[in-house]
């Protein structure tokens, strides 16, 4: 069982934005001693590590390349490849093992040296891998495109406003801002938004995630070993996953995802619904997707998650935040590290002491990560408390 | 743009798919257990599983699903021709299938727009199946 005897014990983040002095690996190293020491823990407890992938550094099994690295020999080890969502399914593979006693401390990190580890050209080019290699990239899609084209048939079927998709890339830097590790300090507007550079219509440059150097790491453990450990851990109440195809040809909807369907696994195991939801931490690499994801979600209907963003609701004061971090967008985004991101910072918000980017209601929080065009979903839910 | 862009790579698994585009013809899978057409070629029929299957040409024509015109190109090849339309068609057969779309008045093409298949030069003397837009009066 999982549900309220897994937790995350300790998170960390590495530095974030431009780190020149560390190679992936190092980031990754970086993340996972603050994590470990917000456990109170040391490298020699860790006996299973998972981690994810690099497109900057010419590493091949990951998990192995990075146990080496930090100097330890775990009995549970592996990397994943599920872009994006790589963490939060890591998650479910640690959970999985903690729960039937194959680990008993692991270690899920993620991240990469994006920013600085590769040239910005090298960068776009290394992520049209994500397109289909036969039948899509000889037309020349960025990522972008494919994420533009479900903006277009998003707002042309359920009236999606062009201003609401701008809002979400708003209130991501008006979060961003108060993040004492991000590296955004300026705000932007509306019109800052719409009138950017266009990259593939509708999506301009600010509707469109961060290239950055990070990486981020948790503990995960069981409940009892956490009671004796330094920091309030945070329970693990549900998680689930779908994956309905990688290429966005394949996909069997532009406008329905697998996200509906790894929510409803969440909500069943923790037995909770979206009422019970106090904040969210949604996967943001374009403007388009928190809007989908809190519909499929269950936080507002369909067509009707844009007014949330445009007017306040998701604000960190508003009645129901959202990403309060500052996401892909204006926080950080390196590879798989994105959706980590958002899991760091949930355990930190049921936390509580955030500042002035503390929510004030923080029992229960979401996590949603998404790895390649909405293919793969993992939603997480988290609890103060064993419920 | 009068550099032709790089050849596509191309899969074992869609041999057929690609000779034929080089005689500006347009092929596709289908099921000889179910039926149904599918894209992207396969061994096993993504919709029962049967691994016995026909190439047969579709009617060529399908409606924009969706569409995007692109601003910064991924490579050096493609920024040259920026900016540049990609769609989403639906089949009147039933897949859908992700090409530019080129030609007269692609510029002012919108989601419901009914296109049909044309074929463009690429480099090593292959071809790529694309869509335009289908003369006004034929439906989809």
């Amino acid at each position: 069982m999982i549900k309220n005897n897994v937790v995350i014990a300790g998170v960390g983040e590495s530095d974030i934005g431009k780190v020149p002095e560390l190679s992936g690996l190092g980031l990754n190293a970086q993340a996972a001693k603050r994590a470990l020491d917000d456990a109170g823990l040391e490298l020699k407890d860790v006996d299973g590590l998972l981690t994810a992938y690099s497109m900057t550094e010419p590493y091949f099994m990951m998990g192995s390349v990075l146990a080496e690295y930090l100097g330890i020999k775990p009995t549970y080890c592996a990397s994943l490849t599920v872009g994006g969502g790589t963490p939060g399914t890591a998650l479910h593979h640690a959970a999985m093992a903690i729960a039937t006693g194959q680990a008993k401390t692991i270690l899920v990190t993620a991240g990469e040296n994006r920013a600085t580890g590769q040239s910005r050209d090298a960068a776009v080019q290394a992520l049209t891998q994500v397109g289909h290699p036969y039948f899509e990239n000889p037309y020349g899609p960025l990522i972008p495109s494919f994420y533009a084209m479900i903006a277009n048939r998003y707002m042309h079927e359920f009236g999606t406003k062009r201003e609401e998709m701008a809002a979400v890339a708003v209130r991501a830097r008006e979060h961003a801002i108060r993040h004492p590790a991000s590296p955004m300090s300026k705000g932007i507007t509306t019109e800052d938004v719409l009138s950017s550079k266009p990259i593939s219509t509708p999506l301009n440059i600010l509707d469109c995630c961060l290239i950055s150097d990070a990486a981020g790491a948790l503990v995960v453990t069981s409940a009892d070993r956490a009671k004796d450990l330094k920091s309030d851990p945070a329970y693990l109440l549900g998680i689930g996953e779908s994956h309905t195809h990688e290429h966005m040809t394949m996909a069997p909807s532009l406008t329905e995802f697998g996200t509906t369907i790894s929510g409803n696994a969440a909500y069943d195991m923790s037995g909770l619904t979206p009422a019970h939801i106090d904040f969210a931490e949604l996967y943001d690499c374009f403007s388009i997707v928190p809007i989908i994801e809190a519909e499929e979600l269950g936080f507002a209907k369909r067509g009707e998650a844009g007014a949330m963003f445009a007017e306040g609701a998701t604000s960190i004061e508003g009645s129901f935040p959202i990403n309060t971090h500052g996401g892909l967008l204006s926080y950080a985004q390196a590879g798989a590290s994105g959706g980590m991101h958002g899991i760091v910072e949930a355990v930190r918000q049921l936390r509580g002491n955030e500042g002035d980017r503390q929510v004030k209601k923080h029992d229960i929080g979401l996590v949603h990560n998404e790895g390649g065009i909405l293919s793969s979903h993992c939603t997480m839910i988290f609890g103060r408390e064993a419920i | 743009m009068t550099d032709l862009l790089p050849s596509p790579d191309m899969s074992p698994d869609a041999g057929p798919y690609w000779d034929a585009a080089k005689e500006n013809r347009f092929l596709l899978q289908n099921c000889d257990a179910c039926g149904e057409w599918r894209f992207v070629p396969s061994h096993l029929c993504t919709h029962c599983g049967s691994d016995k299957t026909s190439w047969k040409e579709p009617s060529g024509r399908g409606v924009i699903y969706s569409l995007t015109t692109v601003h910064r190109g991924p490579t050096a090849e493609f920024r040259a021709y920026t900016p540049y339309i990609i769609v989403f068609v639906d089949l009147v057969e039933g897949p859908r299938i992700m090409t530019n779309l080129i030609g007269e008045g692609a510029e002012h093409a919108a989601i419901g727009d009914a296109v049909e298949v044309c074929f463009e030069a690429r480099q090593g003397n292959t071809k790529v199946p694309q869509f335009c837009l289908a003369p006004k009066g034929d439906a989809a």
